[in-house]
């Protein structure tokens, strides 16, 4: 049905987004290469002017070698891996709760919805002082009301602070997919299932768990992606300290604090291969999506 | 048939539903009220949840000592830029995508989407040194494009998304009578577009005005906006959680009403249409 005419229209109308995006993938990207091959310390007079020397892959080495590098995985991981368990499993029962029929749901899915819609630094910033000082913070008020000594909640619990924040942050946006997909879900399913007498558990692990698991994996993916690269929330609140070193973090101290270009760059490398392991996952997903 | 519920059952749901609602929400309330509140009271043991001398002195402090407006003002420039751009530039992809698709349509929106995922971290330093080669750094300018590519790809998964639920036989239809692509583009398809547009602007303008490494990084005094005037709070001098209060609410209190209507919108957005 396109004529040849639209054709060439349509291609000419797809190339400004095109061609953007190509740039800001290819340009960067190609000198974040060039860079991790090269020694670039610019502190101690390394200059693009007078030239780089080539020194293979001595920063991909070295950056694997280096003492922060496994600890920050770990940390990535467990950071990663504590905010996707928690906003899953919170997320499908705050879903399967909104979708109960009481009084005030519109207000009450504003209300959990709400915390998406705060921008990193502020959220960041109200937990660390208002809730997690261990002097004048709510918690710390909480803890000696019941009798218990306040505890230093960035220093002596970090890991678990930041999972804390950062889940707060994105329980709405799981909350909200799973919602969605349970919304869909048949109800008459559900009903005859009732009527077999299949108890509320046997309902939940056959039928919702089941129709929700398309909807997990993408919050799974999406998440995934994001949380590799939180930053501001670690910025502002441990600046990577007491276990907190996240891999974005560390590459970000790398190349903005040591002024360790070669190095960061290579890690920046990594950064990027991991994301894409993901990324093919997700997209995997997605693609079957485009065809129906 | 509607599934019959007892009433006792919905007023159990609606007691666990509204304490855990209310609970999710109590950082952003707390935030709202302490902004009131004198320091004295704001670090009181134990809190105080109402009974206090509401004052507005807080946000006046907040605006002389650190000159909100224009980091508010550089936020609504930046989010709006990069928005406004992000649309000239995605509703002409998206449209011919989605009514002159070719085999390779969905190789460039998978294609697309995977730019979305190419972590920051991983390319600050060009970006950096390019910013500084153009003179870009710290610029309204800057940032502003740096913000629509981010956000690009799903400004053109969203409109695609959107402009593929529009029929395409009203299309044939008024191709039928003679219209011209313009014609069709403006009379046919805009009005029918128009809200999966707004749509898009809208959850498009929220996620730039959160996001916070490019913005944390690429910016100074000039061109910063609320997110890094917040970030400048956490290395404090004396007493401030009113002031932070203060501060806080108004870079989030926009946002939230904006995000409020854009509910439905966030899950398609973000979840690249996978999930309506």
């Amino acid at each position: 049905m396109a004529t040849q005419h639209s054709r060439s229209a349509a291609r000419l109308m797809m190339a400004p987004a095109v061609i953007l995006l190509l740039g800001w993938m290819l340009v960067p990207l190609t000198m974040t290469l060039f860079f991790s091959f090269k020694k670039y310390l610019p502190m101690r007079g390394d200059s693009l002017e007078r030239g780089l020397d080539w020194v293979g892959f001595a920063n991909y080495t070295r950056f694997i070698g280096s003492s922060s590098f496994w600890p920050s995985v770990q940390s990535t991981l467990i950071i990663v891996g504590g905010v996707l368990v928690i906003t899953v499993i919170l997320g499908v029962l705050l879903a399967i709760l909104l979708d109960q029929p009481f009084w005030g749901q519109g207000v009450v899915r504003i209300l959990v919805i709400a915390p998406f819609f705060v921008m990193p630094t502020v959220s960041a910033l109200v937990w660390k002082n208002m809730f997690m000082d261990p002097v004048n913070g709510i918690l710390a008020h909480l803890w000696r009301f019941f009798g218990a000594e306040p505890v230093s909640w960035l220093s002596d619990a970090s890991v678990q602070s930041i999972i804390l924040i950062v889940s707060w942050q994105w329980l709405p946006f799981a909350t909200l997919i799973l919602l969605t997909a349970i919304q869909s879900l048949d109800s008459e399913q559900l009903e005859a299932a009732e009527m077999d007498g299949a108890n509320p558990l046997a309902r939940f692990f056959f039928i919702v768990l089941p129709h929700l698991s398309r909807a997990i994996t993408i919050v799974i993916l999406i998440q995934t992606i994001f949380l590799l690269s939180i930053f501001a929330e670690i910025f502002v609140t441990t600046g990577g300290s007491f276990g907190t070193r996240t891999l974005t973090y560390l590459i970000f101290q790398r190349v903005v604090d040591s002024q360790n270009i070669g190095l960061g760059s290579a890690g920046g490398v990594y950064a990027i291969i991991l994301a894409n392991i993901i990324a093919i996952f997700l997209m995997r997903i997605v693609g079957k999506n485009l065809d129906a | 048939m509607a599934r019959a519920v007892t009433t006792r059952r919905k007023i159990l749901t609606t007691a666990v539903a509204w304490t855990i609602g209310l609970l999710i929400f109590f950082p952003i309330y707390w935030t709202i009220l302490t902004s009131f509140k004198s320091e004295a009271q704001a670090i009181n043991d134990p809190p105080l949840f109402f009974f206090f001398d509401w004052t507005l002195e807080n946000y006046s402090v907040v605006q002389d000592r650190s000159d909100y407006m224009r980091f508010l003002w550089n936020s609504v420039i930046l989010a709006g830029g990069s928005t406004i751009i992000g649309v000239l530039v995605g509703v002409p992809a998206a449209w011919s995508m989605a009514f002159v698709p070719s085999k390779r349509t969905k190789d460039i929106l998978l294609w697309m989407l995977s730019t979305k995922m190419l972590p920051a971290v991983g390319v600050l330093y060009p970006i950096s040194l390019l910013f500084v080669q153009f003179g870009l750094l710290d610029t309204r300018i800057g940032l502003i494009m740096v913000l629509m590519l981010i956000n690009l790809p799903i400004i053109v998964w969203m409109l695609y998304t959107y402009f593929k639920e529009i029929p395409v036989d009203i299309l044939e239809a008024a191709r039928m009578d003679g219209a011209s692509l313009r014609q069709e583009i403006l009379f046919v398809l805009t009005p029918m577009a128009v809200p999966g547009i707004a749509s898009t602007m809208l959850l498009n303008f929220i996620l730039a005005w959160n996001e916070a490494f490019w913005t944390l990084n690429l910016t100074a005094a000039n061109a910063g906006p609320l997110t890094a005037f917040i970030a400048s709070y956490s290395s404090p001098e004396g007493l401030f959680f009113a002031k932070l209060s203060a501060a806080s609410t108004m870079a989030i209190a926009p946002i939230l009403i904006l995000g409020w209507f854009s509910q439905k919108q966030l899950v398609r957005g973000l979840t690249f249409g996978a999930v309506k």
